[in-house]
């Protein structure tokens, strides 16, 4: 509710102030007039027609959107058209569209007339393949009025979200839009409220996917917010829920629209999306490649490609990664390059949160999420935002069958009021309990340290990890050993003999080894063959909670 | 071991009548020396290794033939390094900087005390060429596996070799011998010597602290350079003018001494081709020296190991000009980097006999023993960008290291392997790559086979440069000198520069390539649902970016073997396309060549190693290709304002501050790495607008030093 609230009072400033988008829209009516002779020629009496000639001429119009010369001022903004992105998108002459003679139905403001009607309105949805893979699309059309949403925009939205939940496939949405209707009013904001609520209806049965290709703003923002992943294109895409001059207005702060809702404030920042790419083809065809990381639904496997890279390959680099003094930080994306298929790791928020590391692989041709601490930022201790980065992506994997392989390397969480007042226990839990709720299969190896509370939370045998491995340099104890030594031996003079005390007794695997809770201490170069060898075992791992939720959504608290 | 041993003994037995060419398996690496052993050679139990990377693997691989047992010296960083690994027992002497380990004297003496090595052999550098450890150790009774202190003492000072050279009738280069007290003394010396003048460090080997200077200026300036360099890397600011020869070659004489007065030299190398007077690639023999000069120069360079008593493994080096006229240049009394092409056109296991005549074992071979069979060829492969200056250090991991040993003829002396680090403390070079042939024209064919095959990822490295090297029709012919880098790439070395043929080949590569990937991410094990409706089409239209141009390609396919029409012509393209492998090997029309993709990406990015150089490219359907028009060009950011480091290193001096104006090449800062100094100059006339380091900063490459206005 309080959601909808924020939503709708940020509409409100929208239609009330000078915004953005009414400036869209503004520039949006006085390309029309130019238009207007086209329009005409287009709309001569139809009664003469037949049919077929009426459906041709429909057909044609939804084709050409918003008309050519606005076709020509988005190519000139840097963008691709909706229809070049899907066709980009899909794979060729696979894309099958959905309610192209659908018309917006408000008539107000003149928007009745018939050169305010374009057939498909201003968003082309249906249904293509990606790589032979069903996928439902749909894409916003920022020349026909800028994009907006209309009643009709959002019923045809839901219509193919609707359709991809019954039939299990993926939705991706092309974001390029000025915002609501403002002619329509409350029509549009329902319209948004339909999509919010089949977003979270289809939030772990179906990947949704949001690439944000344009504007996106106010209430419009949410809907990518519920999706699973959130991409964005640089430099000519923004997401905010006010625009600067509405910011201007309220708080006096002057920021350009680049930093307040461009990908590298929601990249680095705020964490709102999960990666950009540089252009719109770019980021289509990286969006074709994670695609293949995904299974359809949450009744399907992850998915296995054919495979290259031989699955019992021996990474003798891994043998030397780890430092040999054990406070120098090394780069946790050598072990993970080292160990999946072909080097090939989609990260996931990879310049959020950098203290932890996710994304996508492949092991043996099978997707897998990799979790890992980033001993390179922050010494990859646990906080607010990588906790929040880790728990998503978890419940993620968790929700579409996806095995999760776990680097540990973690010298806890993050002390510090910040860390305190802003909730560390209350973020941090989120990502105890996704990997403690987590069924698929789960496999964790600790590469160096694994201290007090934050060993437990990564994917530990205790979380019922399925196979947990330590390498010779694992550090397994309640916390380093000045710490340590201070409190078991307070106020005894020798601290550095009691420090190598505990340093020879705890600063190594066996602790963990000994009790079980390491399956094995194995040598780092054969990590990947028996990743590999236990992900088969596992494929067919069956568990369920006590509370049986048979599936549940991949975006918590 | 013992099977070894009496392969050995069969081994002798051939020796002497013929060069034998005797693979040996030694781990991994191929060798092509026979180390001979001697049954009745008195020999030691334990010997030190001061040394580090491939010299201090190369030395335990001949230890272990010989059976002697292995100490390694490492410092904290190289704990756990191949030399470490590869020995019986590994001593720490100290944290990673040089002067506090691997030059570290005292926690070296410990280190033989702690494990009673009865001998230390320095392979080069570090304190190879020191006298006083080689007194130390005297001192202690341990053998030092080199000539004795006097030796090294009297061929280590540039004017005191030239002395001695003189007088055992070795043929001097005409100039000034002279300590040189500052920098109006040098430009005096200079004038009276006649430009050009060589400055260098008296203490230095090699080319470190060298400069060449050809007017006042240039002396002025090279003065102040060699002589902090001299300070900083010796510890000892002696300086030397001399005549500079225009055009030379370099050549060098490998001698071989015993403590009872006999010498032998072992031919000679070529090592012109160098970059700021560091070699980079050299041969044994060479194509210029006829077999008097041949004679005459080893004769000169016996004498002079005769007349400094010298003992052990060394070697005279000459410059050579163009009249075949050849100058003593200096006499380095160590194993040298490049003595393994010596070893592959003589059979001789150099550090066997340096072991053996340290024990003091009589040489085994007399003079007319000594073969030439065959060429060797060694590249040094560095961690360096060879698009700067020829060669600026890099550094980084080694994410994937595949030395190309499966190939015959192919010899690799590294001390590293995957996951190693190439580090700011030591000396950049990843391997010395060696191959051998019959003749020269084999030899280079299974260079550039050897330089495809090898892979290395993680580091920058020169790759390129060799390969074009031994591929350019001068360097074929025989026709170099030292100056044959800036001659042949006056505006630096820009890559491999493609022909239209090979043009032609890397397109149809990356297409082929391209079209491999994308059916392949079509392939799905054991999912019902992808859609089987439309056939896997066999052609495609595509279009390939390179270097600026574009190119419209159609593709066709059968089985693993693609067809890419180009301008009207067919190129078939055939191979395993194994999208997992380092190395691409393919056969483009007929013909075999091997390339690496060095990164492929999602958006149709393909970079590929080709004859040594990568190319950028871009494969994209025909649809995204045209489409791509419409995307918005970004700029890049404007450089000549701004001054970045090229290099990790660090900050020497800063020669300017905010509001300064200064002049186009005007010296703003100096960055020494790898013991280089390097002098950043400013790209154009202006103001300097902001600084951002100041001497004794540790930068990285690509890190802003200074802003113009």
């Amino acid at each position: 509710m309080a959601t909808y609230k924020l939503m709708r009072s940020s509409l409100g400033l929208l239609n009330g102030l000078k915004c953005p988008f009414k400036c869209v829209g503004q520039t949006q009516y006085g390309v029309f007039t130019q238009s207007k002779v086209l329009q005409n020629a287009r709309c001569y009496s139809s009664s003469h027609m037949s049919v077929q000639e009426r459906i041709e001429q429909k057909r044609q119009a939804a084709l050409t959107g918003g008309g050519q010369l606005r076709i020509a001022a988005q190519h000139k903004r840097g963008k691709l058209t909706a229809r070049e992105r899907v066709e980009l998108l899909l794979d060729a002459d696979s894309f099958v569209e959905y309610d192209m003679f659908v018309e917006h139905r408000c008539s107000d403001f003149g928007m009745e007339a018939d050169q305010n009607k374009y057939p498909g309105d201003s968003v082309v949805t249906g249904q293509g393949r990606i790589n032979g893979r069903l996928v439902y699309v749909f894409s916003q059309d920022f020349t026909v009025f800028g994009g907006s949403l209309s009643g009709a925009h959002a019923q045809k939205i839901c219509k193919i979200m609707d359709q991809a939940m019954l039939v299990g496939a993926p939705v991706i949405g092309l974001n390029d839009s000025g915002g609501a209707r403002i002619q329509e009013g409350v029509e549009s904001l329902a319209g948004y409220a339909d999509i919010f609520l089949r977003n979270v209806m289809a939030s772990g049965v179906v990947p949704q996917i949001s690439l944000i290709m344009g504007p996106c703003a106010g209430g419009a923002v949410y809907s990518p917010a519920l999706t699973d992943f959130t991409f964005m294109v640089k430099d000519t895409s923004y997401l905010f829920i006010t625009g600067p001059d509405v910011v201007k207005s309220v708080t006096n702060e002057d920021v350009t629209q680049e930093e307040l809702g461009g990908a590298k404030t929601h990249t680095a920042v705020s964490g709102v999306a999960h990666r950009a790419f540089e252009n719109d083809i770019d980021a289509l065809l990286n969006l074709r490649d994670f695609f293949n990381f995904l299974p359809l639904s949450n009744k399907d496997s992850a998915p296995v490609v054919e495979c290259h890279d031989p699955r019992d390959r021996l990474v003798p680099g891994l043998d030397t990664v780890v430092p040999f003094e054990s406070t120098k930080a090394y780069d946790m994306l050598d072990i993970v390059h080292g160990i999946v298929d072909e080097r090939e790791f989609f990260e996931i928020m990879p310049n959020y949160a950098k203290n932890i590391v996710v994304g996508f692989a492949r092991m043996n041709g099978r997707t897998v999420g990799i979790v890992g601490n980033q001993p390179k930022v922050a010494s990859g201790c646990l906080d607010i935002n990588s906790s929040v980065k880790g728990a998503r992506f978890v419940r993620f994997c968790d929700a579409f069958n996806i095995p999760i392989i776990t680097f540990v390397d973690v010298p806890g969480f993050l002390p510090g009021t910040a860390q305190e007042y802003g909730g560390i226990i209350r973020h941090g839990a989120k990502l105890l309990y996704a990997f403690a709720e987590a069924t698929v299969p789960k496999i964790t190896v600790i590469t160096r340290k694994a201290y007090g509370g934050a060993y437990d939370v990564m994917s530990s045998k205790h979380l019922r990890g399925d196979v947990n491995y330590a390498w010779p340099t694992a550090e397994v104890a309640v916390m380093g050993a000045k710490g340590a030594v201070q409190i078991i031996f307070r106020g005894k003079q020798n601290q550095a003999e009691a420090e190598a005390e505990y340093v020879e007794k705890f600063a190594n695997p066996f602790p963990a080894a000994v009790r079980g809770f390491v399956d094995d201490i194995i040598q780092p170069s054969t990590t990947r063959r028996r990743i590999c060898r236990d992900l088969e075992v596992l494929a067919s791992k069956k568990q369920t909670n006590p509370c049986f939720r048979a599936f549940h959504n991949s975006i918590c608290g | 071991m013992a099977a070894y041993r009496s392969a050995a003994g069969f081994q002798r037995v051939l020796h002497a009548v013929k060069h034998v060419c005797f693979k040996q398996r030694c781990g991994v690496i191929i060798c092509r020396y026979s180390t001979v052993i001697e049954p009745n050679d008195k020999t030691f139990d334990k010997i030190l290794i001061a040394n580090r990377g491939e010299i201090a693997c190369r030395v335990i691989k001949t230890c272990r033939k010989m059976g002697i047992k292995t100490v390694a010296v490492h410092s904290d960083v190289d704990s756990s390094a191949v030399h470490v690994k590869m020995a019986d027992e590994a001593v720490c002497v100290g944290p990673a900087p040089t002067s506090k380990s691997y030059l570290n004297m005292d926690a070296i003496m410990n280190a033989i005390k702690l494990t009673g090595a009865q001998a230390v052999h320095p392979g080069y550098g570090f304190l190879s060429e020191n006298k006083e450890f080689a007194k130390r150790l005297a001192a202690e009774g341990v053998t030092f596996i080199g000539p004795d202190t006097h030796a090294i003492q009297a061929m280590g000072d540039k004017i005191e070799s030239k002395l001695i050279a003189k007088a055992a009738k070795v043929n001097t280069i005409p100039g000034f011998d002279g300590v040189v007290k500052d920098a109006e003394e040098a430009v005096k010396i200079a004038g009276e010597i006649g430009y050009p003048v060589m400055i260098k460090a008296s203490a230095g080997g090699g080319g470190k602290g060298m400069r060449i200077a050809w007017n006042d200026e240039e002396t002025r300036e090279g003065f102040r350079f060699s002589s902090q360099e001299a300070a900083s890397s010796f510890g000892d600011d002696r300086l030397l003018i001399e005549k500079f020869i225009d055009n030379p070659r370099h050549i060098e004489i490998q001698v071989l001494a015993d403590k009872h007065g006999n010498a032998l030299w072992l031919n000679e190398r070529e090592c012109s081709i160098q970059r700021r007077n560091q070699k980079v690639v050299e041969e044994a023999p060479s194509t210029f020296l006829d077999p008097d000069t041949r004679r005459k120069m080893g004769e000169q360079a016996v004498s002079l190991a005769k007349a400094v008593k010298y003992s052990s493994a060394g070697t005279v080096e000459f410059l050579v000009d163009s009249k075949k006229n050849f100058y003593f240049l200096e006499m380095n009394t160590r194993l040298q980097v490049e003595h393994p092409i010596t070893e592959c056109i003589t059979g001789l296991d150099l550090v066997e006999q340096m072991i053996r005549i340290a024990k003091g074992n009589k040489l085994q071979h007399k003079q007319s023993d000594i073969p030439i069979n065959g060429w060797a060829i060694e590249s040094r492969v560095y961690a360096e960008d060879p698009y700067k200056s020829f060669g600026l250090p890099s550094i980084g991991r080694l994410s994937q290291y595949q030395e190309p040993l499966d190939l015959d003829n192919v010899r690799v002396d590294s001390g590293i392997q995957e996951g190693s680090d190439i580090s700011i403390y030591y000396d950049p070079m990843i391997s010395k790559l060696v191959t051998y042939g019959k003749t020269r024209e084999e030899a280079l064919k299974k260079m550039e086979e050897a330089l495809d095959n090898y892979v290395v990822r993680g580091v920058t490295h020169n790759i390129p440069l060799l390969r074009e090297i031994i591929v350019h029709p001068r360097f074929v012919s025989g026709d170099i000198s030292t100056k044959f880098l800036p001659e042949v790439y006056p505006d630096g070395f820009k890559g491999h520069m493609l022909t239209a043929g090979e043009r032609q080949e890397l397109l149809a590569t990356a297409a082929a390539l391209y079209t491999a990937a994308q059916l392949r991410s079509q392939r799905f094990l054991g999912d019902l649902r992808v859609s089987c409706v439309p056939a896997e089409s066999s052609d495609w239209e595509l279009c390939v970016e390179l270097e600026k141009s574009v190119h419209m390609l159609g593709v066709s396919r059968s089985g693993n073997k693609y067809t890419v029409e180009i301008d009207g012509e067919k190129v078939q393209v055939s191979g395993e396309w194994n999208l997992a492998s380092a190395l691409l090997s393919v056969t483009i029309n007929g013909k075999h060549r091997t390339l690496q993709c060095l990164s492929r990406t999602a958006a149709g990015e393909i970079i590929l190693q080709y004859l040594g150089t990568s190319f950028k490219l871009r494969v994209l359907s025909k649809l995204a290709a045209s489409l791509s028009k419409h995307m918005p060009e970004k700029v890049p950011e404007d450089t000549s304002s701004i001054l970045r480091s090229p290099m990790p290193g660090s900050v020497v001096a800063v020669s300017v501050k905010p509001g300064d104006t200064v002049a186009e090449g005007q010296e703003i800062c100096v960055i020494e790495a790898m013991k280089m100094q390097n002098s950043m100059t400013a790209a154009k006339t202006a103001k300097v607008k902001s600084v951002h380091c100041k001497a004794g900063d540790t930068v990285g490459e690509g890190d802003l030093l200074v802003e113009l206005e």
